[in-house]
């Protein structure tokens, strides 16, 4: 488990300071993936880095399974960190290493005995499907590849926790897709819990149970992943939600479908949820709803589907369909022309 | 032809052979100990400065200041000035014996600049990394920064042994013999061009398979 208690890194340089973290306050229960969103320079790879005080707090704490690490001495703190693993964006493996000696040499170093270390390499190998590249130079990887070094030297230390500070942002979305899968699937077969910071929706949603949405520093909604989906409460949230659905209208048609009616955002959650009480609205209501855009995606756990439906209708006709629907599931929302572009 | 060059050989080759002996001593034993000196050195410079492991702002002002100065005077300067500290450490001024510690204070601090240089080129990706699973920075000084930095390392070592090379030129200022001592000595002073030639010849060998073995063994360690 990790749990950030209001977290604060003020930067000071020059006469300036700098807030990067705001008061941060984050708890990621044992065994599940936390993701944290946000665009560029909204605090997320500072804060991932205070996790295991690679940059320290300026004010708050921070804890791993109860043990508070900003109030560690130096040498329990190395012994603490053997047990979170990280990567990075950059892989940062050694280029003078081969596969083999990239994830033994840090083995060595933490005292892991000489016997288990080859043990250990090759188990981990093979887990990231690696087990024929012992011999290889990080030079003559792919970038996938090298992500996978990377994954196997943090897992060869059986870490409770891992923290991946944009782990697939630089690669494509094939490997992309193959690196989460990975991550999944640690995830699942050894109960690590993973911490994840990106400014991919795409990867929160392919993965994450709870995610953060971090802006100038600050949380500014946080929850189960499938709440920010159906419920994004901030603009820089809907921002992210509807960078995966491409649902935005030409504004000529909303205006004009606007005179008649209204727009509304519906998100169907789960199997079944919902699925017939569209069809019914017609029946029930003197509204016709007509579908503008739609989409479904696969959450971690559950598949999700978001339409963009115009009830066509008296108002009070539609605000009787509006209510027939969330009873039945439906998460409904107004529809927002555009949501605000975002200045970073 | 090769009657003059048994008699250069059967005149000179004695001379020669103990130069040749002579440069290669105070080469080896003080680049030794200039590596000894040289690499922690520059390994200080690298984790004092701001925001690195061992952040000390003074300390490595200080020793800024100190490589700077030193490297500022000339060897054949440096061999006089510093000839008390020469007696105080070596017991002796002249020979080979004496000559190593001016050619010592003068590689060192130059090889601690170059190991310095070499050191920042490490990715501080890979540092951080290794900090983050908990290696100490005492590992990390050696099996990260020295070891991924080792082709800079061999190509900055065998810059200063040329320079070094150079130096133990004039050793024979403080009767340190060497090839730069004979060629000017025999070749210059006493006009025997053949000596001057022969020397420069072989410095120039000397020079250049350094600097292709340098060269080499650098490309092999680089392994991106």
């Amino acid at each position: 488990m990790i749990r950030l208690e209001n977290i604060t890194k003020t930067y000071k340089s020059g006469g300036t300071v700098t807030k990067a973290v705001d008061d941060v306050s984050i708890q990621v229960e044992k065994g599940s993936i936390y993701g944290v969103i946000g665009y560029s320079g909204a605090g997320k790879s500072t804060l991932v880095r205070m996790v295991n005080l690679l940059e320290r707090p300026t004010d708050g704490k921070v804890f791993i399974n109860d043990i508070e690490l900003t109030s560690l001495s130096t040498g329990k703190l190395q012994k603490t960190r053997q047990r979170i693993g990280m990567i990075f964006q950059s892989f940062n493996l050694l280029k003078t290493g081969t596969v083999y000696q990239n994830i033994a040499i840090p083995l060595k170093l933490t005292g892991v005995p000489k016997k288990e270390i080859e043990a250990r390499v090759d188990k981990y190998l093979e887990i990231v499907g690696l087990s024929d590249k012992h011999e290889a130079y990080p030079s003559e990887l792919s970038g996938g590849q090298k992500q996978r070094v990377a994954i196997a030297r943090a897992l060869a230390h059986e870490p409770e926790v891992l923290l991946c500070d944009e782990a697939t942002s630089a690669l494509d979305p094939d490997t992309t897709e193959s690196i989460l899968t990975l991550l999944e699937q640690i995830n699942r077969d050894f109960g690590i819990t993973i911490l994840l910071i990106t400014h991919e929706m795409h990867v929160v949603q392919k993965i994450c149970h709870e995610v953060a949405v971090m802006e100038n520093g600050k949380v500014i909604e946080q929850g189960r992943v499938v709440d920010i989906f159906s419920k994004p409460e901030t603009t820089t949230s809907k921002r992210f939600v509807q960078s995966l659905f491409q649902d935005e209208l030409p504004k000529s048609l909303v205006s004009r479908l606007k005179e008649r009616g209204q727009i509304v955002n519906l998100s169907f959650i789960g199997e079944s949820s919902g699925s017939p009480a569209l069809a019914l609205v017609s029946k029930k209501f003197d509204v016709y709803p007509s579908i503008l855009a739609g989409n479904i995606t696969q959450l971690k756990d559950q598949p999700f589907g978001r339409l963009v439906v115009h009830l066509d209708g008296e108002a009070e006709e539609t605000a009787r369909a509006v209510a027939f629907l969330e009873e039945n599931g439906v998460v409904v929302e107004g529809y927002v022309q555009e949501v605000e572009a975002h200045v970073g | 032809m090769s009657a003059r060059i048994s008699e250069f050989i059967d005149l000179w080759g004695v001379d020669i052979w103990e130069a040749i002996i002579e440069t290669f001593q105070m080469v080896g034993i003080s680049l030794l100990i200039s590596v000894l000196i040289g690499l922690p050195l520059g390994v200080l410079l690298v984790l004092t400065r701001p925001e690195k492991a061992l952040e000390n702002k003074f300390f490595f002002r200080l020793l800024n200041a100190v490589i700077n100065v030193i490297r500022s005077i000339p060897f054949i300067i440096l061999l006089f000035f510093i000839l008390p500290f020469t007696k105080m450490i070596a017991g002796t001024t002249i020979g080979v014996k004496g000559v190593i510690v001016p050619l010592v204070v003068f590689t060192a601090p130059y090889i601690a600049r170059l190991m310095e240089s070499a050191l920042l080129e490490v990715d501080r990706g890979v540092v951080e990394a290794y900090e983050a699973m908990g290696v100490k920075t005492r590992h990390i000084i050696w099996h990260v920064l020295v070891r991924e930095s080792r082709s800079s390392i061999v190509l900055g070592l065998t810059i200063a042994t040329i320079g070094l090379i150079g130096a133990t030129a004039m050793a024979g200022l403080v009767g340190a013999g060497g090839l730069g001592d004979l060629a000017y000595r025999y070749g210059h002073l006493r006009y025997e061009v053949d000596v001057m030639y022969v020397t420069v010849f072989l410095l120039i060998v000397l020079v250049q398979g350094l600097q292709s073995f340098g060269n080499v063994l650098s490309a092999r360690l680089k392994k991106d």
